[in-house]
């Protein structure tokens, strides 16, 4: 068959993408799955004409670390519902955790995942492998291999690989096929059966605490794995201060380290939690006030390259018990563009092309994937939102198979109206 | 000042007037207990659970002398007993016992929060009789309306708790309480066995238990556990005992009418010397007295609260 490609016409919106230096208002074409010209005053005829007057295109966000559960966990969320609450937040590629059952720990499994992926996916879906096997920390998974397979990164999310040594190896290996490691930095000697941050919220409630100790000492073990294998590392949710500053010397000595952080660790502190709330349960915990400000000023000055959902859907089986037995974890594609509006660009932590930046175009760099940009030729992945408009999280309105957000009853600025998916409108309001 | 609570889960959220209620309500009910016949019709035709998810027989018989004695019908459901140890979750668990019409429930849980939880699923009042390491709030109430008892105040008064602060859920209550009504809270223990960030909670920390006790109105001693089937179980307890144990010797020390108060049970020899628990400082015995006085006006309140609650949202 050879049918004319459809034809989306996004008039009179305000354009955010850095890639290319644009804040502007201007149209976009998209033809087929690609964006055709972006320019003033296109008059093209269309199949679909969007008027965006007063609302935000920008390209759509790549989270990159996302917890879809399945194979193994379709009670918790599948590729067919977590990528539909996606493209209700206005996410058109994710990054796929391995950490299901069983964990993305050989080709065998990335292809049943690509399989599942390519049935049901309402979104771009790219996948993590695992760095061991099995997620044990005990022997390194073949990572070429993965990689042939599709993998874009490795991870072994959830926990950390405790042996230097393995490590050490694994970003050596990740190195030589060309795909990036992301560390979840936990020491668990020192976090263990940990709830809450330790500290005085801990000490109210009569939980044990994780020490921020736990997180920033492991930082710091792949900063300096990370230097001595010449291999990229990517920091996955930072939450205090002090992994702030150790990304920032890092930096500065040039270092191949990206930090990511989540919507909640700049915008709840660790007070937040003192009611027992599960939905406010997550690793690493919510930190201090001093940290939730560290975190902010590291968006701001470019320490923290990335901000992404670590979307950890849970049953309410899992989440409405004892709050010591409840699964750490909670969703956040639905809401991580809300939260970034209200609390980064209404406050002036960032602009809109700060914004896009964290959100797109900084982790498509570091994933090493074509995406986050609207230039033309690229794949048509667009957003149109309206940045002012107030809601209110409602459980009843996620689209997500799980209810555990952080953000339940809250008040948030900024709705997605149109998510546009290789030139298809995934989602519309 | 009315009580307006369904249920009583901590000290922590309370106000100083709420407090004060309470104690006052306990002062009332007290007499009752010295009576020929020791009851009061109050709660008469309701229904306490005590639903005990830890083995404390002391708490579980003083709730269930208090429930009986505003004559109230009283149930008692132990782990042993139940299907809990089945796997049914404690809200599960909660919702069953309120399907039988039951208008308190008493619980007593090893989880932290847990009470506060169970609270937030059922419509009958819930009583935490203790959670985790987090709140123990009749037992700090009892421990204040002691202390007032004997010395016709709190306001002012040096209170020193010592003991395994970190793991004490009597502890963190107390502090709260007697914090609230203007005591000066110092707590004592080894440092291993102090939480982070306790000063935030408005007391003191020494380390040194003759520190503590020197300008101490009031010592409130902790139960010490040691982890069992150790072998350096004993040389522990005995180092404890000479670095922390309060002993007639160091009471010399201490002013002169200092009260003693434990929540028992006591480990003596360990906490402290059989003459102190024996001896004239110590109030342990009245302590428990008042205990059913204070649960007696704890369920009171928080019946006669959701009695409220429920008639207006019936009008
Ligand atoms: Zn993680
Ligand atoms: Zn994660």
């Amino acid at each position: 068959m050879n049918r004319s490609k459809t034809k989306i016409l996004i008039k009179n919106g305000r354009v955010v993408d850095p890639a290319n230096q644009v804040d502007a208002v201007m149209d976009i074409l998209l033809e087929g799955s690609r964006i055709s010209r972006v320019a003033n005053g296109i008059n093209d005829r269309a199949d679909t004409v969007i008027d965006a007057a007063g609302r935000l295109v920008m390209p759509g966000i790549v989270d990159m670390h996302v917890h879809l559960r399945e194979p193994g966990r379709e009670d918790k969320e599948t590729i067919a519902s977590g990528t539909r609450a996606a493209a209700k937040g206005g996410v058109t590629s994710v990054l796929a955790m391995p950490n299901t059952s069983p964990a993305i720990d050989c080709a065998g499994s990335v292809a049943l995942l690509k399989g599942i992926i390519h049935k049901t996916a309402a979104v771009n879906v790219f996948i993590a492998g695992a760095i061991t096997s099995g997620r044990q920390g005990k022997a390194l998974t073949d990572i070429v291999k993965l990689k042939k397979e599709g993998i874009v990164a490795i991870s072994d999310d959830g926990a950390s690989v405790d042996s230097d040594e393995l490590m050490l190896r694994a970003l050596k290996e990740a190195k030589k096929a060309g795909v990036l490691v992301i560390c979840h930095c936990e020491d668990k000697k020192l976090s263990a059966h940990g709830a809450v941050n330790l500290g005085i919220v801990s000490t109210r409630m009569g939980l044990r605490g994780i020490s921020k100790e736990s997180e920033y000492k492991r930082v710091q073990r792949d900063v300096d794995l990370a230097k001595k294998s010449g291999s990229c590392v990517h920091i996955a949710h930072i939450s205090c201060s002090e992994s702030v500053e150790i990304i920032a010397s890092a930096k500065k000595k040039r270092i191949k380290v990206t930090a990511e952080t989540a919507p909640h660790y700049f915008s709840l502190a660790e007070e937040a939690v003192s009611g027992f709330d599960t939905n406010l349960k997550m690793n690493p915990p919510l930190r201090g006030d001093a940290d939730v400000a560290a975190v902010r000023q590291g968006l701001a000055d470019g320490t923290i390259d990335v901000i992404a959902s670590d979307h950890a859907p849970h049953t309410e089986n899992e989440k409405e018990i004892e709050f010591e037995r409840a699964e750490f974890g909670v969703t956040g594609l639905e809401t991580e563009l809300a939260v970034c509006i209200t609390e980064l660009i209404r406050s002036g932590v960032l602009d809109w092309s700060g914004l896009v930046k964290k959100l797109a175009l900084n982790p498509a760099g570091i994933l090493g994937i074509d995406k986050g940009t609207l230039r033309a030729g690229a794949d048509a992945d667009l957003i149109v939102v309206n940045p002012d408009q107030e809601w209110v999280v409602q459980k009843e309105r996620l689209v997500s198979k799980s209810k555990n957000s952080a953000f339940l009853g809250k008040r948030l600025n900024g709705v997605v109206e149109y998510t546009i998916c290789g030139g298809k409108i995934v989602y519309q309001l | 000042m009315n009580w307006t609570r369904k249920d009583l889960l901590g000290l922590e959220e309370l106000s100083r007037e709420e407090i004060e209620l309470v104690l006052a309500t306990a002062e009332s009910f007290k007499e009752v207990s010295t009576r020929e016949i020791k009851k009061v019709p109050a709660l008469r035709g309701k229904t306490v659970v005590n639903l005990f998810y830890e083995p404390s027989t002391r708490t579980r018989v003083s709730f269930e002398v208090a429930a009986k004695r505003l004559s109230a019908d009283v149930i008692t459901i132990l782990t042993e007993t139940s299907s809990v140890r089945k796997g049914e979750t404690l809200i599960d668990t909660g919702r069953n016992i309120e399907a039988l019409k039951v208008d308190i429930i008493v619980v007593r849980n090893n989880y932290s929060g847990a009470a506060a939880m169970l609270a937030r699923h059922v419509k009958a009042s819930v009583v935490n009789a203790g959670d985790g390491w987090h709140e123990h709030p009749t037992q700090a109430l009892l421990d204040i309306f002691t202390l007032k008892e004997k010395l016709g105040k709190i306001t002012g008064l040096n209170v020193s708790i010592v003991g395994d602060i970190a793991h004490s859920r009597v502890a963190r209550s107390n502090i709260w309480g007697l914090a609230k009504l203007g005591a000066k809270v110092t707590v004592c223990a080894p440092a291993i066995l102090i939480p982070p960030g306790i000063e935030k909670m408005g007391v003191k920390v020494t380390h040194d238990i003759d520190a503590a006790l020197r300008e101490a109105d009031a010592v409130n001693v902790l139960r010490m556990q040691f982890e069992r089937d150790e072998e350096s179980v004993f040389p522990q307890q005995l180092e404890y005992f000479k670095k922390f144990g309060i002993t007639e010797e160091r009471l010399e020390r201490a002013k002169k009418n200092i009260i003693v108060m434990h929540p028992g049970p006591i480990n003596r020899g360990i906490e402290m010397s059989s003459g102190v628990a024996d001896g004239a400082n110590s109030v342990i015995l009245e302590q428990v007295t008042n205990g059913i006085a204070v649960r007696m006006a704890v369920l009171f309140l928080v019946a006669q609260a959701n009695e409220q609650i429920k008639n207006e949202n019936t009008d």
